[in-house]
């Protein structure tokens, strides 16, 4: 099975991912061998097993509801590209 | 504005409701509102790399509730899933929501139409999700800033059926939503501060079609009233299109209160492509039927169930059952007057209309009443007592509102005290009897009409004290005797 170009392209553009045009056959002969591989499962008759999300089969845990304040604004703001008056900046969002 | 009679509207809702824990969804940083930018925030909900959510047990205790509440069954086991998309106010570029096993599925509630019949309006589904940043535009230049405090706060996604047909039908639906979130305390449901928020899904097609037809989605509907605006506006907007012989784009349009219309969103290049997939880092989540049954039993009495029994067990008019219903203070505020010893009908009436007359004028809501239901319950009591006239309730009422003050203080320090003094009564009867013989002539002569204008004096000169009962008993055997 080999997928086209485009859904390729597509699934960079939704990664926000930049890819040359000149990679773009490389990428999509790559990508079409991985799900190739994974392919292979569908070979299996799994008519009568229950679908699973998750490997480990526990309960999610649940915590009280207690507030922690961890005042870390400065330490979580160091890590931001661009930031103003406490705030994170980004690239105006709207016009 | 109506819409076109040969075509009806298929209406469906999505609420999203923020649910009011003290801390997040999956981290203990607080939720409250207004707080300083980024000082409610931590590794987990700034999405840090390495950091492990964990569930919040008061928020599957709420989605319970909820769910219980719109007769919804509850899943024994429901899972979290990544909701993939790019925007700034969401720092881990995913959104933990549930998609393929929602919390709650099936549920529905009655709303009641303009003519008074019952509808019943069907919930497809309830599902817990984390809420985002906010971000700031307002006068930055050629920037936007971002406050990640609202990140991770618990939201229950609420997508009705697409049951509803008039922009009236919405709006009852919307009411009785918040009605029930609020009696249940999940929810403060104040849609202008965005912890209830609404999209609409609107589509119209001609009566007698059984297929719908392309609808849009509406957002930024910030009160039930621009909810009702908006889709009453679009369904015009599809039929004219409709008419002219075009056809409905399927998009997301954005509500402008200010202008009374909407506009398209700007289109993403990649429109609702969320590449759903079952969140790694939570296990499923598996609720009890032991569990179920311990919110079950604790679960408030609703809306529906109190107005039932406010008209079967009290005696109250549907419509005053519904009016003193409508929100969980009124009815607390209305059976502890009735607790005073007040009559309910008596009570029922007071608060529609001298409270809510009254609060409406001066733009307060019942919790800021300065009357207390206890004091309006002694101010009815006093009434049924004979003690004050309903006339003079009225004057000691004003007085309750401006001040707080309780009644039997108002009464003691205005002299309000109805007279029921027989003697002193007669007294000033003998007096008015004096004082206008041609009345009493007349009367004697067979117009009995006077009477009114003899009880009028006697209260006048009484100053509305008198028993009125005890006036006109006497002023009856004076004038026959």
């Amino acid at each position: 099975m080999s997928i086209p170009i485009e859904t390729v392209r597509h699934v960079a553009a939704l990664a926000r991912l930049h890819v040359d045009e000149a990679t773009l056959p490389a990428l999509t002969e790559q990508l079409s061998n991985i799900l190739n591989l994974v392919n292979q499962l569908n070979e299996l008759d799994t008519q009568d097993v229950v679908p699973m999300s998750h490997a480990v089969d526990m309960p999610t845990p649940e915590r009280p509801d207690i507030v922690v304040n961890t005042q870390r604004k400065e330490a979580l703001l160091a890590n931001a590209p661009d930031v103003a008056q406490g705030h994170f900046q980004v690239p105006k969002i709207i016009e | 504005m109506s819409h076109d009679p040969l075509y009806e509207m298929v209406i469906g809702l999505e609420v999203h409701a923020q649910m009011r824990t003290r801390s997040k969804i999956f981290c203990g940083c607080s939720t409250t509102f207004g707080a300083e930018a980024n000082t409610q925030i931590c590794p987990v909900c700034a999405a840090f790399p390495g950091v492990l959510p964990v569930l919040n047990t008061e928020l599957v205790q709420m989605a319970i509730k909820t769910g219980l509440a719109v007769h919804g069954k509850i899943r024994e086991k429901s899972e979290f899933s990544r909701k993939n998309y790019f925007y700034p106010d969401l720092p881990a570029g995913y959104q933990i929501s549930q998609f393929e096993l929602p919390i709650i599925e099936q549920g529905e509630l009655t709303i009641e139409r303009d003519d008074g019949s019952h509808k019943r309006i069907g919930i497809t589904r309830i599902h817990m999700e984390v809420d985002a940043g906010k971000s700031l535009h307002e006068g930055i230049q050629g920037a936007s800033w971002i406050d990640l405090n609202r990140t991770g706060t618990p939201l229950l996604e609420i997508v009705s059926e697409p049951d509803l047909s008039t922009p009236q039908e919405a709006g009852a639906y919307l009411k009785k939503l918040r009605a029930i979130l609020r009696y249940l305390q999940v929810c403060d449901g104040n849609m202008e501060e965005g912890s209830l928020r609404c999209d609409a899904n609107v589509s119209v097609r001609r009566h007698g079609h059984t297929k719908l037809g392309t609808r849009t989605e509406l957002k930024n509907l910030n009160s039930i009233r621009n909810v009702m605006r908006a889709i009453e506006y679009e369904a015009n907007r599809q039929i004219d299109i409709l008419e002219s012989g075009g056809s409905i784009v399927q998009e997301t349009r954005l509500w402008d209160a200010n202008i009374n219309a909407s506009r398209p969103m700007r289109n993403k290049e990649e429109a609702h492509d969320y590449r759903y997939f079952p969140e790694p880092d939570l296990p499923p989540l598996v609720i009890t039927q032991q569990r179920i049954d311990a919110v079950a039993q604790h679960l408030p009495e609703l809306p529906d169930a109190k107005r039932q029994r406010f008209v079967r067990d009290l005696g109250l008019s549907e419509y005053d059952a519904g009016v003193l219903t409508a929100t969980r203070e009124m009815a607390m505020f209305f059976e502890e007057s009735v607790q005073q010893g007040a009559h309910p009908k008596t009570a029922a009436n007071w608060i529609s209309v001298e409270l809510l007359g009254r609060l409406n004028r001066e733009n307060l809501e019942i919790e800021q009443s300065k009357v207390s239901p206890n004091h309006l319950g002694r101010l009815i009591t006093l009434i049924q007592n004979n003690e004050i006239s309903g006339k003079i309730a009225k004057q000691v009422f004003d007085i309750m509102f401006e001040t707080g003050a309780n009644p039997e203080t108002i009464v003691q320090e205005h002299g309000l005290k109805q007279v029921s003094d027989t003697g002193a009564i007669e007294s000033i009867i003998a007096q008015v009897l004096a004082d206008n013989p041609q009345q009493v002539q007349q009367y004697r002569e067979g117009k009995t009409k006077v009477m009114g204008f003899l009880v009028g004096q006697v209260m006048k000169a009484t100053q509305g004290k008198a028993n009125p009962t005890a006036v006109n008993a006497i002023l009856q055997d004076k004038l026959t005797g």
